[in-house]
């Protein structure tokens, strides 16, 4: 416990020294840097020693202020929930410094390296904290650290407005964790975690009223529909490693409350798992239909962190449905799809994240209609990016597979039994992850093809350059990851049993026979991908050697018989995926206009779309618009003079000494 | 794991596979009054591009070669979990239809990555129409799975069409009835035939999967060519396998009847080539939805 601690300090000793030296450019990167890959590394070998060894380390002691404790403790599920937050982190690090190098002033710098290394150390706190204000008080240093980070660039209008929407949108999801703390602490009579589980057990019908207000405040942070709004106005703007972080480990953090919820309430009822199901199908196949209309690059990226949120909460929903049915070995792989994704979506999301920067810094822009053919002048971001796109849509022989694997080996497990109930909901999360799938191979084919292949579509992107190197080498290590972890599935899936264990509230060794079902299956899946892998260098071979003697030329692509196409012929992002949006308009809501050339010799024609998230504008931007009237009326008691905010001060504390008095 | 003739499914699909597209193509011929080319023109075409040279697109990356080499490999290693002919196949574990989507979904992306890399407007046309389709392919074809599934109790392909007889279509009719509907018209969706898309089209601008690949030549073009009839072959397999369901024991006799049930349904798509014409693409979409619905009504069947 004494190195996370360590770990802890180095990250907010290594941002507070970047603040100090902001006079110096240089050495406030260096100290900023340092902190966060030595502060990151510690606590990755804490939570990683703490996965081996099974040992649950912990630490409680005195705290200063009223009504509460200092209770900190890493268990198997919190050392599951550090990997990304600590792993990201190093990564994020290792790469940042170059990234903000090519930056204005040292002031943007430091301060981004303080709130980034602020928000690790709030992750982890919140990840290990035993104590309901301890858990509140660091949720809310992670919610105002982004807050700096997405406020960035904030000359700009559009930049201060996603801010604004971030801000307001965590602040309605902790008004709901307040409130679940207070009720829940109130009736345990402590603030230590230790109290709630017993507290709940005698009162089930208050244990559904915690469930569903975890859902709805940890789910805002995760990004569950229609909470969602503000990712794709926070990443954007963000500087891209924060980006990779907030997505990659931050809306984890929702994940982690409320799994940790779900361990203090006992067995559920099975409309829980109903609930988390049709939150997971609704939120994967939403995300992803909004992410297909985009044509920013992080804006597209921000959308799929909502699709795979949804994919975590559909194998949390049929590991909930199988707790409450009593099916141990579909509640079992149920939670081992939707925590082995947590890790998965961290990693090739991080990956993309980071990606998405160094294009943004070789070619200026992140808009898909300007990018084009950056594959052969990026080589190192291209493959990576390529692995990344190729593991978030589920494609094997990379991580992504494997916890999809999972979850739809969940689904097809619900279809045997013989209860209606589970076998309607593995159908259900059969189509949904088979829709979700799809459509998340045409959003990437297009992302990727857009923006890699074909020729530049923009001057700046036609001159674009590499990016430094230990921008490619972060890139580089998540990507190896990717493949690693698709190929040691059977490994990697087996040492999850002691997570799954805590979050399913399972004895260990059940998990590991449950587990263990899947572990030749798995041997078998990797099995075949070797196979496949040898057959492609087989016919790579062949392909080469027949190749040697006839030779390849050159030549250029069929156009039809049209002989001089230029960048501007290609086929754009917005036609790409045209077919679906069309199909899908009634959920996607896209705003077109259009003005049709006309006549013989047309002289004007154009088309824009905008593709505003239809939740925001139809449903919050209203709301919001009400309330604000309403809230406006109170104006009346509103002066802006202090001695009558004085007198009011007064009035209250008499008022209440009448009332206390009674 | 190794049975006895483990080797029969992938040995029958790796030679007969370029003979049904002679087969469809020689109906298409006699229904239309031709002679048509020979039955092994695919295996000709195929050896012949094989002994080519190759011509690239002047902005193409190693993305658009590695296209075809993978997409090929992917559906030879999809062939060790295909049974046939009442044999298991070669490897079969829990969850082996979900790599078998997952294969396709491999194979399809890197082809489209492959059309992008031409920056060529016609192949990002095609591309386009192919990911649509097959986001709505993908979950039809995992419907029709969960009904065999259901129905039969196994989660390996190998399980599943172990054990599909004429008693298993005595008890549940209607539902492997809608399913077996349902796998045929996703082996006219997957692999491009009519009413989906005409594979013998001259006009660009109204073609799917052979816009896709109009820049691939030489050894590339003969990979893509050999991947088409193997993918034809897969997918035929689940249906064959479905309605010829003779499972005596016997090697000869049930795989003998599931080699005619092959060339039976290379017959039939012919006659459907020759009868219907193609649809337009927006009915596409209706079309694959309308196939998956039938499914998931043959589930609902199952339940009550």
């Amino acid at each position: 416990m004494l190195e996370f601690i360590v770990a802890i300090l180095l990250l907010v000793l290594g941002g507070l020294a970047a603040v100090l030296l902001s006079a110096r450019p240089q050495a406030a990167q260096a100290a900023g840097q340092i902190g966060a890959i030595a502060g990151s590394a510690l606590g990755l070998f804490v939570s990683i020693r703490a996965l081996v060894t099974g040992e649950v380390e912990g630490m409680s002691g005195a705290w200063p202020m009223p009504g509460g404790g200092l209770h900190l403790e890493i268990d198997a599920l919190s050392a599951f929930f550090l990997l990304p937050v600590f792993g990201l982190s190093v990564v994020t690090g290792l790469y940042g410094r170059s990234y903000l190098a090519g930056g204005d002033s040292g002031r943007g710098s430091a301060a981004t390296w303080f709130h980034l290394n602020l928000l690790t150390a709030a992750m982890a706190l919140v990840i290990t904290a035993r104590d309901g204000l301890l858990f509140l008080l660091a949720w809310e240093i992670m919610a105002l650290a982004p807050f700096f980070l997405v406020i960035f660039n904030d000359r700009q209008a559009s930049v201060r407005h996603a801010a604004w929407t971030y801000l307001a949108a965590t602040h309605l999801g902790t008004a709901f964790l307040l409130v679940l703390f207070v009720m829940v602490g109130g009736l345990a009579g402590t603030s230590d975690f230790s109290g709630y589980a017993a507290a709940l057990r005698d009162h089930p019908t208050l244990a559904s009223g915690v469930f569903l207000l975890a859902l709805v405040g940890f789910g805002s942070k995760a990004g569950i529909v229609p909470a969602h709004v503000w990712l794709p106005e926070a990443h954007p703007v963000a500087p891209s490693h924060a980006s990779a972080l907030m997505s990659g480990a931050m809306i984890k953090v929702g994940i982690y409350g409320l799994v940790r919820i779900l361990t203090m309430l006992g067995t559920p009822p099975a409309w829980w798992g109903w609930v988390l199901i049709a939150a997971g199908v609704s939120s994967g196949v939403l995300g992803v239909l909004f992410a297909l209309a985009q044509h920013d690059l992080k804006r597209l990226l921000a959308y799929h962190s909502v699709e795979n949120i949804g994919i975590i909460l559909l194998g949390i929903g049929l590991g909930v449905l199988g707790l409450a049915q009593g099916m141990t070995t579909l509640a079992v792989i149920g939670f081992a799809a939707g925590l082995l994704h947590v890790l998965n979506h961290s990693i090739f999301k991080g990956l993309l994240f980071l990606g998405a920067g160094a294009v943004q810094h070789a070619a200026g822009s992140l808009e898909l209609e300007e990018l084009g053919g950056l594959f052969k002048r990026m080589p190192w971001t291209g493959t990576t990016f390529l692995i990344g796109s190729a593991a978030i849509v589920g494609l094997p022989p990379l991580n992504g597979f494997i916890s999809e694997f999972l979850l739809f080996y969940a689904g097809f497990l619900g279809l045997v039994q013989s209860t209606v109930n589970i076998a309607v909901a593995g159908l259900i999360s059969l189509v949904a992850m088979g829709l979700i799938s799809g459509l998340a191979a045409a959003c990437f084919a297009k992302a990727f093809g857009i923006v890699f292949l074909g020729s530049a579509r923009s001057r700046e992107a036609g001159d674009a350059h590499e990016a430094a190197a230990p921008m490619c080498a972060a890139m580089a290590i998540l990507a190896l990851l990717c493949v690693a972890i698709g190929l040691a599935a059977p490994v990697v899936v087996s040492s999850l049993a002691s997570v799954v264990a805590g979050a399913a509230g399972l004895p260990d060794g059940q998990v590991r026979a449950s587990l263990a079902t899947v572990a030749v299956p798995l041997s078998m899946v990797v099995a075949v991908f070797a196979v496949m892998i040898g057959v492609a260098a087989l016919a790579w071979a062949v392909r080469s050697y027949r190749l040697a003697r006839p030779g390849i030329r050159r030549g250029p692509v069929w156009g039809c018989g049209f002989l001089r196409p230029t960048p501007r012929m290609q086929y754009t992002a917005s036609s790409f995926a045209e077919p679906l949006t069309t199909q899908f308009r009634f959920f996607i809501r896209n705003r077109e206009t259009l003005v049709p050339p006309r006549g013989y010799f047309p002289a004007v024609g154009s088309y824009s779309s905008d593709s505003g998230d239809p939740f925001l504008r139809l449903l919050f931007a209203p709301s919001f618009r009400w309330f604000s009237a309403v809230v406006g009326r109170m104006n009346v008691v509103q002066h802006g003079h202090t001695h009558i905010y004085v007198l009011y001060v007064a009035a209250t504390l008499v008022a209440l000494l009448i009332w206390g008095s009674l | 794991m190794p049975q006895a003739h483990w080797f029969f499914s992938p040995l029958c699909a790796l030679l007969l596979a370029p003979l049904l597209l002679g087969l469809i193509n020689r109906t298409k011929a006699v229904v239309a009054g031709r002679r048509g080319p020979p039955l092994l023109q695919p295996y000709r075409d195929v050896v012949k591009c094989l002994r080519r040279g190759a011509v690239y697109g002047e902005v193409t990356s190693w993305l658009f070669r590695l296209g075809p080499v993978v997409n090929l490999a992917t559906l030879v290693a999809a062939l060790l979990i295909l049974p046939f002919g009442g044999v298991g196949a070669v490897v079969s574990f829990p969850g082996d239809l979900i790599v078998l989507a997952g294969l396709f979904a491999l194979g399809r992306f890197v082809t489209v990555l492959a059309a992008l890399d031409t920056g060529s407007s016609f192949e990002g046309m095609g591309a386009s129409r192919e990911v649509h389709f097959a986001a709505l392919a993908e979950p039809a074809l995992l419907v029709a799975l969960a009904v065999l599934v259901r129905v039969t109790g196994g989660l390996s392909l190998s399980e599943i069409y172990g054990v599909v007889t004429i008693a298993t279509w005595a008890r549940a009719l209607p539902a492997l009835a809608l399913v077996a509907m349902t796998l045929v018209v996703l082996e006219l969706v997957e692999n491009t035939r009519i009413p989906v898309d005409d594979p013998t089209t001259h006009l660009e601008l109204t073609m799917i999967h052979e816009v896709m690949v109009l820049d691939h030549s030489g050894p590339d073009f003969a990979y893509i060519q050999y991947a088409a009839a193997l993918k034809l072959w897969i997918l035929g397999a689940l249906f064959v396998g479905l309605v010829v369901p003779l499972r005596s024991g016997s090697l000869w006799l049930d795989g003998g009847a599931a080699l005619l049930g092959m060339a039976g349904l290379a017959v039939v798509i012919g006659m459907v080539e020759s009868a219907m014409a193609r649809y337009r693409l927006t009915r596409v979409p209706q079309f694959i939805v309308g196939a998956a619905t039938l499914s998931a009504v043959a589930f609902i069947v199952l339940l009550v």
